[in-house]
């Protein structure tokens, strides 16, 4: 009974001996006196000391392990790295009294000595930081290229279920519009009221200098309209459903679902990327015109608490002064914000390669270049409405 | 003399939710020995593997692992507890994020604290010890054969030099050549490093080649456990469909 319980505890109890080794340095020889538990999690100390011992260039070197109460593979490892060592420059290095159970460690070690990987090589610094510069500019040529014909390759697809509706796949159409606008209408409304608000609280602030508050009704009207409405709603959107479109098709992707659908004779094109194009370019119109009604809705609630206009006041004069064509102009953006989003999250998916890393790396990276996008259209559109005077 | 149990299992149950897995259970695994598990699917062999190592939370009964009751430890003795085993996973489970070396490390970081060559050689001596290249320690799991990432799955667990490795289906979905390359390697370092296996598998081959013990698994429970020719005498319809099928006797004829 006593015996049993001997057993179990050395090994687990913090009181397991230590690994310990001696070295002495006589003129018929060094030797290395290795005591105690040379097990990896007690090694950190012997393993230094080994490395910079260095026997005086008489003679053999033994090393003793007759004082060895256990050995794993990692204390084998560095005694077999020292002798190793030894012999390298020339020495006669051996082991003595290996007792019959490490014998068997020891000459597994020995069978499988690789030596272990250099620290990869860096290249000067500036040098990477060029290469790096170039690499990245190639890099993004080459995927402006490969989404021009991804783009493509979606119209294509359209024309197709165009002219064939009975290819659209509805189900998945009608189940994305729900997930990007439904399920975003309360998010999206509450973003644009507090940004009605405080556009109204600022401009109010401002105008006052000039005595000219009730422009307030304007300014938050117009620039929410144009702009920030459909602009935020956008913003979200690549956020919210982006992304998610970029993790599920990636996702997909390494579980090798992709692959199974071309094998089925689907088109992943058809099956995966049109139904969520198509539901981000209906719906983000109407997401847009949910944000705007809020935007509205927070800027008069702000210029009747902060300047004392009237709701009936603020309609009146959105309707005299604010001509419905600034409504039209946010809009028509919506459609085209809805094809970049879509068409790059699709397209990031569809580039996952190997690990959930990658899923992690591209969903980034579709966001970052979804928001950017967006705001690249807007701009154009800023300069193409400029031009036509609209 | 009575063999130590290693790990000893009574009257386990476990379920999820209204599905009882496992009533009843009782089994011993020796010190030293290689224990395969066998079992018709869903019979519950990975879900008592991922029990005993503390994945899935018993409903009763008790798993004693090392003389110590598993639910009665708390966090530290846990943590020390865990370092005394490996596990390799179905797909090997490696971190796709880091090479195969840091892999192989991230058991010696994260409980130790070794000087970091002495690490990167442990790796490389893992890495060749379960017959991979030296140039895999470089690569990253995606860059792998499914049989390579189950080799570096196994240097993985036993960064440590455990004394229990859990195994969970080595040799499934390895080509036959692969499968008995991974047997060997399991024998090999049994002899050297003194280990206890504990061994999901289907492979019929791989039982007959290094199993010093088999238990099978049915009715929600272990219904027996023996060596090969305790398996072929036993009477119970699986175990003789499974160990008298075609599959059974051409393993068996192999091994003859």
């Amino acid at each position: 009974m006593t015996q049993a319980q001997n057993e179990g505890a050395p090994q687990q109890g913090p009181a397991a001996a230590r690994a310990d080794i001696q070295f002495s340095d006589t003129k018929d020889g060094a030797a290395a006196l290795v005591r105690g538990a040379w097990v990896i999690s007690e090694l950190a100390v012997v393993d230094v000391a080994l490395r910079a011992w260095n026997p005086a260039p008489s003679s053999a070197v033994v090393f003793d392990l007759g004082g060895l109460e256990r050995l794993d593979t990692a204390g084998a490892w560095i005694l077999y790295r020292s002798r190793r060592q030894l012999r390298a420059a020339g020495r006669t290095a051996i082991y003595r009294n290996v007792q019959p159970g490490h014998a068997a460690l020891l000459a597994r070690v020995e069978a499988n000595d690789t030596a272990a990987p250099a620290e990869p090589v860096q290249s000067g610094s500036i040098l990477r930081v060029l290469a790096e510069i170039g690499a990245g500019v190639a890099g993004a040529l080459i995927e402006a290229r490969a989404l021009l014909g991804f783009l493509g390759l979606t119209m294509a697809t359209l024309g197709r279920a165009i002219a064939n509706p009975a290819r659209l796949r509805w189900t998945p159409l009608i189940y994305h519009m729900e997930a990007i606008g439904f399920n975003a209408v309360p998010i999206v409304s509450l973003i644009s009221f507090l940004i009605g608000v405080v556009l109204a609280y600022q401009g109010a602030t401002q105008l006052r200098q000039f005595g000219a508050e009730i422009f307030t009704v304007e300014l938050v009207a117009i620039s929410v309209l144009r702009e920030i409405g459909i602009l935020l709603t956008a913003i979200i959107v690549a956020g919210r459903s982006g992304s998610a479109f970029t993790a599920q098709i990636g996702s997909m992707k390494l579980n090798e679902e992709i692959d199974a659908m071309r094998t089925l004779a689907l088109d992943p094109m058809e099956m995966l990327v049109l139904p969520r194009i198509l539901a981000l370019i209906l719906t983000l119109p109407m997401l847009g015109f949910v944000a705007d009604i809020m935007g509205l809705f927070g800027g008069a609630l702000m210029c009747w608490i902060v300047l004392d206009i009237t709701p009936g006041l603020y309609l009146q004069r959105l309707n005299e002064w604010v001509p419905l064509a600034h409504f039209w102009v946010g809009v028509i953006k919506a459609p085209f914000f809805a094809l970049m989003i879509g068409l790059i999250g699709c397209f990031e998916g569809l580039q996952v390669e190997g690990s959930a890393e990658s899923v992690g790396k591209l969903t980034t990276k579709s966001v970052v270049e979804a928001i950017f996008m967006v705001i690249v259209v807007d701009a154009l559109f800023s300069i193409y409405f400029a031009v036509i005077g609209y | 003399m009575h063999p130590e149990a290693i790990i000893s299992i009574r009257g386990l149950r476990t379920g999820f939710g209204k599905t009882v897995i496992h009533d009843g259970l009782d089994l011993d695994v020796y010190r030293g020995e290689v224990l395969g598990i066998v079992g018709g699917s869903g019979t519950g062999k990975s879900v008592l593997l991922r029990t005993i190592i503390g994945l899935n939370a018993p409903l009763a009964g008790t798993i004693m692992v090392f003389n110590r009751d598993l639910a009665a430890l708390n966090f530290a003795d846990r943590r020390a507890l865990e370092r005394r085993w490996g596990v390799l996973f179905q797909n090997g489970a490696l971190f796709s994020s880091l090479t195969v070396a840091q892999n192989i490390e991230v058991p010696m970081r994260e409980h130790l604290a070794l000087p970091e060559n002495l690490m990167r050689e442990i790796a490389a001596m893992k890495i060749a010890m379960v017959g991979l290249p030296p140039d895999a320690g470089s690569k990253y799991p995606s860059e792998l054969s499914g049989g390579m990432r189950k080799r570096a799955g196994l240097a993985r667990a036993l960064a440590l030099d455990p004394e229990i490795v859990f195994l969970d289906e080595p040799t499934a979905g390895l080509d036959p050549i692969g499968a008995s390359a991974f047997d060997a390697l399991i024998r090999e370092l049994r002899q050297a490093l003194g280990l206890t296996v504990f061994m999901v598998t289907h492979d019929l081959d791989s039982l007959h080649a290094i199993c010093d013990r088999i238990a099978v698994m049915a009715e929600k429970r272990v219904i027996v456990t023996g060596n090969m020719m305790q398996m072929l005498e036993y009477d119970h319809p699986w175990v003789r469909d499974y160990f008298h099928g075609p599959r059974g006797r051409a393993a068996l004829q192999a091994k003859v």
